[in-house]
């Protein structure tokens, strides 16, 4: 079955400007998909209304994921560094839509676990590896990294690799070491995206 | 405030809800949890009353990993997340990057991606099936799966070279066509298993210890599964009629005529029988694709993306050139995102990947199924036996290499 359409917008889109216009910053489309960038304080409701709605019934809670766009050098949907993206399904149309919501440090977002429980894991790992704080989830803890680890390992300014090896802690070691020498792999800060060529 | 146990080990937090109660450590290293998954149960008697996953014992990083490798590398991270149906992984990985490039795959390349995608689905529900029939004690159904599988890994082997960790779906195709005297492991393979798979459910279907053991076990209802995410053949077993290859159909999946297989209790002998009959299905679409298989290339003809030929390389300067740049500095893809979903042996498989418009993905991220589905788990064991905790985990049908990463 085909994404609901109404009069060449998405039909959630039409039922979301019409009942929280204020909770919508920007409504993108990119190669079929639709992705709207909410407020970060009206997310529970806009995911509210969107499963409850009875044209909508998004009521199945694919995932939750995130990106760092601290070196991204493209047009940007939102201000803040950080995006995290909430795919919901609904199993009348059998159609997709994506939330996405801005978030930075010292700018938590509320958890979705109220409206969906599903969102327990997948923002416990949002957490883990970006740093990014859901208000009122009850286990903001190290979830696939280990408990003592520190710092949180997506994010752009870390290196591939080079983090201290605990048995030559902040002495020496190949990770410290590397970070010495002028060519240590293209793995260090700034790669991704820029020109140079090569794989690893 | 309820109270915390520290587990003084590793530093693990763990909130018990009970007073009298008994906290007991099962795992990473315990054979039923299929890999390293640790739980940490808190008893009252021998019943459960609170269970929490501990996961990331096989965490490698490959997200970060995929954002340092160009396109085509990222291809074979994929095959190692859910090592039991790789070309599945490379599938969605694939169809996420082909969003992006806005690239058509030629129908041959179509059907031979169908064709070892559902030889892949049977592998891994063969494993599922020798290894929790195995936990629940039924010793014989391993062997014999197992000794199905082989038949499909080295089908594999004859395509790729490679039994597990094929990397044959790449964008823009397969890095080669079918070979010759595929045939004949395909043709007698679609004539025995059948019967092969009738053997083994002949051990289980009917037989009692199998049915107490599962009957009733581990409930979920419809609701729940769509609340938490879980989905494939634990949604379809509490009685949704839920799969993304008829309801969004990818790689051409809407010309095989195929059923979907449904159970209404939503226990784990529902799912049980939701599996097994997927197997047929998936045959059926095998034989299908391989009776229509059309003649013509597999491989898209957009030369930025797919290497030419090894014989244009001796004739055209464009192709020499063109070789030479994919292999180097491989491919760059247009800026934006793309999210691709597919229908997984274990359920919704997706993967989302945000292009810079270098050679490398901005960020690559594989929705797990296995991972979602583990939040299930809660739920299912909450108010039963510690016995049934396995017969439970063995119906998630969890992989480790999927959830952690």
């Amino acid at each position: 079955m085909p994404n609901p359409v109404v009069q060449g917008e998405r039909l959630e889109v039409v039922l979301l400007r019409e009942s929280l216009p204020d909770a919508i910053l920007k409504v993108k489309e990119f190669r079929e998909d639709t992705f709207i960038c909410v407020r970060r304080d009206r997310i529970r409701e806009v995911a509210e209304f969107l499963r409850d709605h009875p044209d909508l019934e998004y009521r199945y809670f694919s995932e939750c994921t995130c990106v760092d766009y601290s070196k991204w050098e493209h047009e940007r949907d939102l201000s803040e560094r950080f995006e995290v993206i909430y795919n919901l399904y609904s199993m009348k149309y059998f159609s997709r839509i994506f939330l996405k919501v801005g978030a930075d440090d010292g700018l938590p977002i509320p958890s979705l676990i109220p409206v969906f429980p599903g969102a327990e894991f997948p923002e416990r790992e949002v957490w883990d590896l970006y740093g990014v704080v859901f208000e009122g989830h009850p286990r903001l803890r190290r979830f696939l990294l280990p408990d003592d680890w520190v710092g949180h390992p997506l994010r752009k300014d870390v290196p591939l690799g080079g983090e201290d090896i605990p048995f030559d802690q902040d002495t020496k070691g190949p990770a410290i070491e590397d970070l010495q020498r002028p060519h240590a792999g293209e793995s260090f800060d700034g790669v991704t995206g820029t020109e140079d060529i090569g794989g690893r | 405030m309820p109270e915390q146990t520290f587990m003084p080990s590793t530093q693990t937090v763990f909130e018990r809800i009970g007073e009298n109660t008994l906290v007991v450590n099962m795992g990473p290293q315990h054979p039923s949890t299929h890999g390293v998954l640790r739980l940490i149960c808190e008893m009252e008697g021998e019943t459960v009353v609170n269970i929490e996953p501990v996961i990331g014992y096989l965490h490698t990083g490959m997200e970060k990993e995929g954002e340092y490798l160009q396109y085509l590398k990222v291809v074979t991270m994929t095959d190692r997340m859910d090592y039991m149906s790789a070309n599945g992984n490379n599938l969605v990985y694939t169809l996420a990057v082909e969003k992006l490039l806005n690239l058509e795959v030629p129908p041959r390349g179509q059907v031979l991606r169908v064709l070892l995608c559902e030889l892949s689905r049977i592998a891994s529900h063969l494993v599922w099936l020798g290894t929790s029939a195995l936990d629940l004690g039924a010793m014989t159904p391993f062997f014999w799966c197992f000794r199905e599988r082989e038949k499909i890994l080295d089908m594999f082997e004859m395509f790729s070279g490679v039994r597990m960790m094929p990397s044959w779906i790449v964008p823009g195709g397969l890095r080669g066509d079918m070979p010759a005297g595929f045939d004949k492991l395909l043709v007698p393979f679609i004539k025995e298993f059948p019967d092969a798979l009738s053997e083994i459910e002949g051990l289980l279907v009917d037989n009692p210890i199998w049915k107490e053991r599962t009957i009733g076990v581990g409930v979920v209802t419809v609701e729940e599964c769509m609340a938490f995410g879980l989905s494939g053949p634990i949604i379809r077993g509490s009685g949704l009629e839920w799969d993304i290859r008829k309801s969004n159909p990818y790689s051409g999946y809407e010309q095989y005529d195929f059923a979907i297989p449904v159970s209404k209790k939503g226990d784990v002998y529902a799912r049980f029988l939701v599996r097994l009959a997927e197997m047929r299905e998936s045959l059926k679409i095998i034989q299908q694709a391989f009776e229509g298989l059309p003649e013509g290339p597999w491989n898209s003809d957009d030369r930025k993306v797919v290497p030419p030929p090894r014989e244009e390389l001796d004739t055209s300067m464009e192709s020499l050139i063109h070789h030479f740049k994919l292999w180097t500095e491989g491919y760059r893809v247009p800026p934006g995102e793309a999210y691709a979903a597919i229908e997984g042996p274990k359920g919704e498989l997706g993967c989302y990947v945000v292009s810079d418009g270098s050679n490398r993905p901005y960020r690559f991220h594989m929705r797990p199924s296995s991972f979602m589905n583990l939040q299930g788990l809660k739920k299912m064991c909450v108010g039963r036996l510690i016995a049934d905790v396995v017969a439970i985990i063995g119906s998630i049908d969890i992989v480790l290499g999927e959830i952690d990463r």
